[in-house]
């Protein structure tokens, strides 16, 4: 008997989705062997971790602000991986999305006392130039010297993860501590418990305008990659760089505007984290959400609309980690899913063909011969 | 599992397992291939091939690019199965499940892309991959073995030179020394003088000569006319997967027998060819010299004009240079010259430039550069259009109407896909071939330049080709027709420029030509023919 692979020469428009949730099935039942294995009991663990999630309505609400960032640091993955430009940098310019906003207030760049409708998107744009311009780096790098952008992302993020620690260690440091003292209240991000006094049910709420600025995003990325020239190019140039070029596009140019977006978003994402939750910039203000990030983009097929899917779960686990002990099983969970989707594009691509006998050679029947030369 | 009456009927005797029985007293055959048939996705690389190695000869195996000889070798040397046939190997029956049972059999390959180490020594690199010394290397004894080995045929080697610092040609001698320390008695060699100077060449066959001497066999791939007479004791021709002269002994061979063999001349349909009145030159290559990938020579100096309304043919053999030609007017590669299309200068501008000037192209990868092969049938129909009104709503692309566009090509040029939404790898090579034609041509170029448009067709795809070409030529665009098929080219082109070694090495209109000399000139054979 012989296993094989053979490239699938249809696929139906059904088998993708249903691979993706194939493999998050299976990755759940071999987490569950594993929470099995070491003693626990699998079936409540997930019980527990819907419970913690998606339980009630305040508990959806944590899910959300933890699933906020992901959309955006997702789609800025999505929005790279289109182009087969590999951004794992999500994190580091996130973290410089954060800074470049926390900059804002904190240098101070404006007069204090700017009321929020001018603040937050100042604070916005600063947050986005600064994770672009993180963006950028990478993309100017393997655009002009042919510089492998896994690498150059890489390592960009310790140099991020650094230089957040030595603002708040140092210059902007409060009291010495690791944080820097709070942002004004302008510059917060409104939350639905805000509106408590209009609608009561939002009393507690603590999902914030960050939410808003992922779903306008996710909808403008979609109309930018599916409606527009500019994302017809991406397309072209991830599917087939050598068509791209034939068609006359500039392959560096694009990429280098691509990074700047996929870091501006992300950078987005950090601006949206600080201003949202923390309201100041301090030590490990993100859990690894543009490592996640990567996941999500993945198990969304880059598909701006997926992604707020898939952040979701990934918040619902994420949030699920207070919860459940040991706390590392939802990175465990997060872990197994990448590798399952990952084994599943293989058979999104192949089909799976197993023999039965030797391999001995096959005479040609004579009806399915094609003559070339006949006529 | 074989139902043996759906089986063709073979066309030898397979009851005589006596070689002996048809040759009378015939010298022993090293090698005996009967009936090899090989199929691969949409082509028949090998219809039912014959072939016979002698031992001690040098048999050539001659043909054009896709003939199937490399095929027909790889079946040989263990790498591919064939779907039907047989082999014997002095004698007896054989059926390898991979390089290493051929070469347990005493027949080796040397590719010709090597595959060599190149950090490590000339011996190491020969050791690679050998059950023998066990588990240690005596390096001092091998070194000598190795040495021993070179000079019994002439081959000037350091045994502990790296590959690295080895030039092309001794990087073959390890190579070849690899089969031989092996024990390779049948040596297949493909295209081995492609990649050697011409005083390396003639290294080669005196070693080669010393190993025919000694009663080895070699199997030399070539498509160089001369080298085949000056080397080959015997010479096999192939032509679409089938062998149209079989053992043929060189010594009273011509260049031009050889070249009719090969290039052959089969009946194509016949083509609606009206007279179209001659228009002002609107490609003009003038002095073109430029390098390849691997940094060679691949354009000497290439002069050519393409006038509206005439079709110039580009007839040459794989690695003449002519692989590249298109790329260099259509701005995907540098070079230095000028090249004008309707007198602006395009040499060195950007695809998007030359593209603006009206230059519509047919390359030669319709897989992957002709086409995104993930992306759908609309997709590519738009990839040179996108930019422009209609398709284009300022910086949107209007999704209707590039819909309506490609539904209209669809219909227009009949391009069998099930919706304009389908992705295009599922489409056969033909109906591919037809929507990048569709696309190309509805840019309505001034010139077009198409290169192997009808490669691996079945024969309706490649008329349904031909027609399009033509009908572009009537309407009064020039086309530039690059195709290694000559039999297309004399179907289709008015002016013919045969290419060889990276020059136009003659140039005659299609009326006048002849094609024995057009096959003379694409194999370097012109010397005596001038």
């Amino acid at each position: 008997m012989n296993v094989r692979l053979e490239p699938r020469t249809a696929t139906p428009r059904w088998l993708s989705p249903a691979i993706t949730f194939g493999a998050v099935v299976v990755a759940l039942v071999i987490s569950g062997a594993i929470i099995a294995i070491v003693g626990g009991d699998p079936i409540r663990s997930y019980l527990h971790i819907l419970d913690a999630s998606f339980g009630s309505v305040g508990v959806l609400s944590d899910t959300l602000v933890k699933a906020t960032p992901l959309i955006l640091t997702g789609l800025a993955c999505a929005l790279a991986f289109r182009m087969r430009l590999w951004n794992i940098g999500a994190e580091g310019q996130f973290l410089l999305g954060a800074w470049g906003a926390s900059a804002v207030v904190l240098f101070p760049l404006v007069p204090a006392g700017l009321p929020g409708i001018v603040l937050i998107p100042l604070m916005m744009l600063a947050g986005m130039a600064a994770g672009g311009l993180w963006g950028l780096i990478p993309g100017v790098l393997r655009a002009r010297l042919g510089v492998n952008e896994i690498i150059a992302t890489l390592m960009l993020n310790y140099i991020a993860l650094f230089w957040i620690q030595f603002w708040v260690f140092g210059p902007w440091s409060q009291g010495g501590f690791q944080q820097t003292k709070p942002f004004p209240e302008a510059a917060w991000l409104p939350r639905l418990t805000d509106l408590a006094d209009v609608v009561p049910a939002f009393g507690g709420l603590t999902v914030h305008l960050g939410l808003l600025f992922g779903l306008v995003a996710a909808g403008l990325l979609w109309l930018f990659l599916e409606r527009s020239r500019f994302g017809y190019e991406i397309r072209l140039i991830g599917d087939s760089p050598r068509a791209a070029r034939y068609a006359g596009i500039d392959i560096g140019r694009r990429l280098v505007v691509v990074f700047a977006i996929s870091g501006a978003l992300a950078g987005l994402a950090g601006m949206s984290e600080v201003n949202g939750t923390v309201h100041r910039l301090q030590d490990h203000i993100s859990p690894g959400y543009g490592f996640t990030a990567v996941i999500v983009a993945y198990l969304a097929k880059f598909r701006p609309g997926r992604v707020i899917v898939a952040a979701i779960l990934f918040g619902a686990l994420i949030l699920a980690g207070r919860e459940i002990q040991p706390s590392g099983v939802p990175s465990m969970i997060q872990g197994i899913i990448l590798f399952t989707l990952i084994v599943g594009d293989v058979l999104v691509r192949y089909r799976v063909r197993i023999d039965r006998g030797g391999g001995a050679p096959v005479a040609p029947s004579a009806a399915a011969t094609p003559t070339p030369e006949a006529g | 599992m074989t139902d043996s009456l759906d089986a063709p009927p073979p066309e030898w005797a397979p009851s005589s397992d006596d070689a002996a029985a048809t040759g009378g007293v015939a010298p022993p055959l090293a090698v005996e291939a009967r009936g090899i048939v090989k199929r691969f996705p949409g082509v028949l690389a090998n219809d039912l091939v014959d072939f016979d190695l002698r031992r001690g000869e040098v048999h050539a195996l001659l043909g054009e690019n896709g003939a199937g000889k490399s095929t027909l070798m790889n079946i040989l040397a263990g790498l591919y199965r064939p779907d039907a046939g047989e082999i014997r190997v002095d004698g007896m029956a054989v059926a390898f499940g991979s390089p290493r049972d051929a070469i347990a059999a005493g027949l080796g390959m040397v590719h010709q892309h090597f595959t060599l180490v190149p950090s490590q020594t000339v011996t190491e690199n020969i050791l690679l991959g050998l059950d023998r010394p066990r588990f240690l290397l005596r390096e001092r004894r091998s070194e000598a073995e190795v040495a021993d080995l070179a000079e019994r045929f002439g081959m000037r080697i350091d045994p502990r030179a790296r590959i690295w610092q080895l030039s092309v040609g001794e990087q073959q001698r390890v190579e070849i020394l690899k089969m031989l320390y092996r024990g390779a008695r049948i040596l297949i060699m493909d295209e081995p003088t492609a990649v050697l100077a011409p005083q390396e060449a003639d290294d080669l066959f005196a070693t080669l000569r010393t190993m025919t001497a000694e009663g080895r066999s070699v199997v030399f791939i070539s498509h160089k006319l001369g080298e085949v007479l000056a080397i080959a004791d015997r010479v096999t021709v192939m032509r679409r997967g089938k062998v149209t002269a079989a053992g043929l002994p060189t010594a009273g061979a011509t260049k031009a027998d050889l070249a009719r063999l090969m290039v052959g001349r089969s009946v194509l349909e016949s083509l609606d060819r009206s007279d179209v009145e001659l228009g002002p030159v609107v490609l003009d290559v003038q002095g073109v010299s430029a390098s390849n990938d691997r940094e060679l020579p691949a354009l000497r100096s290439v002069s050519l004009q393409v006038r509206a309304g005439e079709i110039v043919g580009i007839a040459a053999v794989d690695g003449n240079g002519q692989g590249e030609l298109d790329e260099f007017i259509t701005g995907l590669r540098p070079c230095t010259g000028e090249i004008l299309v309707a007198g602006e200068p395009v040499a060195n501008r950007s695809a998007a430039t030359v593209l603006r000037q009206g230059v519509a192209h047919v390359p030669e990868d319709r897989t992957s550069v002709g086409s995104a092969p993930n992306l759908s049938l609309t997709d590519n129909l738009i990839m040179k259009r996108y930019r422009e009104a209609p398709v284009a709503r300022g910086w949107l692309v209007d999704d209707a109407s590039a819909r309506t566009l490609a539904d209209g090509l669809r219909e227009t040029y009949r391009i069998a896909a099930p919706t304009v939404d389908t992705e295009v790898r599922l489409l056969s090579g033909g109906n591919l071939q037809r929507a990048i034609l569709a696309r190309e041509i509805e840019t309505r170029p001034g010139l077009l330049v198409a290169v192997q448009p009808t490669r691996g067709l079945d024969v309706g795809a490649i008329e349904s080709v031909h027609r399009l070409l033509l009908e572009m030529r009537s309407t009064g665009a020039a086309i530039l027709l690059i195709s290694e098929e000559l039999d297309e080219i004399l179907a289709l082109a008015d002016r013919v420029d045969v290419m060889y070694e990276g020059r136009i090495v003659g140039s005659m209109p299609v009326a006048e030509a002849e094609i024995g000399r057009i096959g003379l000139l694409m194999t370097g054979g012109d010397e005596e023919a001038a």
